[in-house]
């Protein structure tokens, strides 16, 4: 994590798959210096229970009010949604990519919800296919 | 097109199921066999989120899904059956003889419980219970996605075994 500026704390959760979370929060920390925004959790190794309590806790610990997560139909989606049962005030952000979680950390000035709805509006616009020709398999 | 895989996986529906499995198989429905989860429309709700457009997911107690294992079996499409533990699945073999294969997906660390593979933690009693399984002939395999090798059952339970 980039050290500049310090007093960051974390405003949201970021839970993937593997190594995927750790990832792309190290590219927000290269890019922006507020990797420290963002706490990535990763499920290896856990079983659905486990998913959701360490999900729990990291909630709790950090009184985060949004939780992106990588994969809609993942074992943190189904996590978070149970977490939000409990907690109907949080915001859960499925497909999360670096654009999304890019213009979250610098949505400092309206509430985490609010900026977690934004990002998921830049991250969805993000998506495009440059180039390729017609795209149809064969020779273009 | 016969259930494809009957799977032992304490996540249930996610990311391995729907795409590692889903997608390379044509996986068209999933049977997630569950006494709690069939009663429970909220649960319902939450898997049913997690699938594809164009899967479908049925929720089976036990005693249903024995009921209608060989229409889902004739089913035109290919199918994926889910339970979330040993002792589920050893419950619906005993009213489904049909079933003569089990993948071993996911069944992840929890008190009681060692280690057998990444992905694979056992306890003696679940150790027991897929030796029963295996002992009726069917075929166990522990395997998370497809990319992966299967680990026969014996090899699985041989000790030691370093995860």
């Amino acid at each position: 994590m980039s050290d500049t500026p310090d007093s960051i704390a974390p405003r949201a959760l970021v839970a993937g798959h593997g190594d995927f979370a750790i990832g792309v929060v190290s590219a927000v920390d290269q890019i922006t210096g507020r990797g420290g925004v963002l706490l990535p959790l990763s499920n290896r190794g856990l079983g659905a229970d486990e998913i959701v309590r360490v999900l729990r806790e990291a909630v709790i610990s950090n009184d985060t009010q949004v939780i992106f997560t990588d994969l809609p139909a993942g074992s943190w989606t189904i996590a978070a949604r149970r977490v939000q049962r409990e907690r109907p005030d949080l915001v859960v952000v499925t497909g999360a990519n670096l654009p999304a979680l890019l213009d979250f950390v610098f949505q400092t000035d309206c509430s985490a919800s609010v900026a977690a709805r934004h990002s998921a509006d830049k991250g969805r616009g993000a998506l495009a296919v440059l180039g390729g020709g017609t795209g149809s398999g064969g020779a273009d | 097109m016969p259930i494809e895989i009957c799977r032992i996986d304490d996540r249930l529906i996610h990311g391995q199921v729907v795409v590692g499995w889903g997608q390379p198989l044509d996986v068209k429905f999933i049977v997630l066999v569950d006494d709690e989860v069939a009663t429970s429309d909220w649960e319902q709700e939450l898997y049913r989120l997690g699938v594809s457009p164009g899967m479908d997911v049925y929720f089976e107690t036990v005693a249903s899904a024995a009921d209608r294992f060989a229409a889902l079996a004739a089913d035109g499409r290919v199918g994926l059956l889910l339970t979330k533990d040993i002792e589920t699945m050893e419950r619906l073999v005993a009213r489904v003889p049909a079933i003569r294969t089990i993948n071993l997906g996911g069944l992840h660390a929890r008190a009681g419980r060692r280690p057998k593979l990444r992905y694979v933690f056992l306890s003696p009693e679940e150790e027991q219970g897929l030796r029963a399984l295996a002992a009726r002939g069917i075929t166990i395999t522990a395997q998370d996605v497809p990319a992966t090798r299967p680990i026969p059952i014996d090899d699985l339970l041989a000790e030691p075994r370093t995860p």
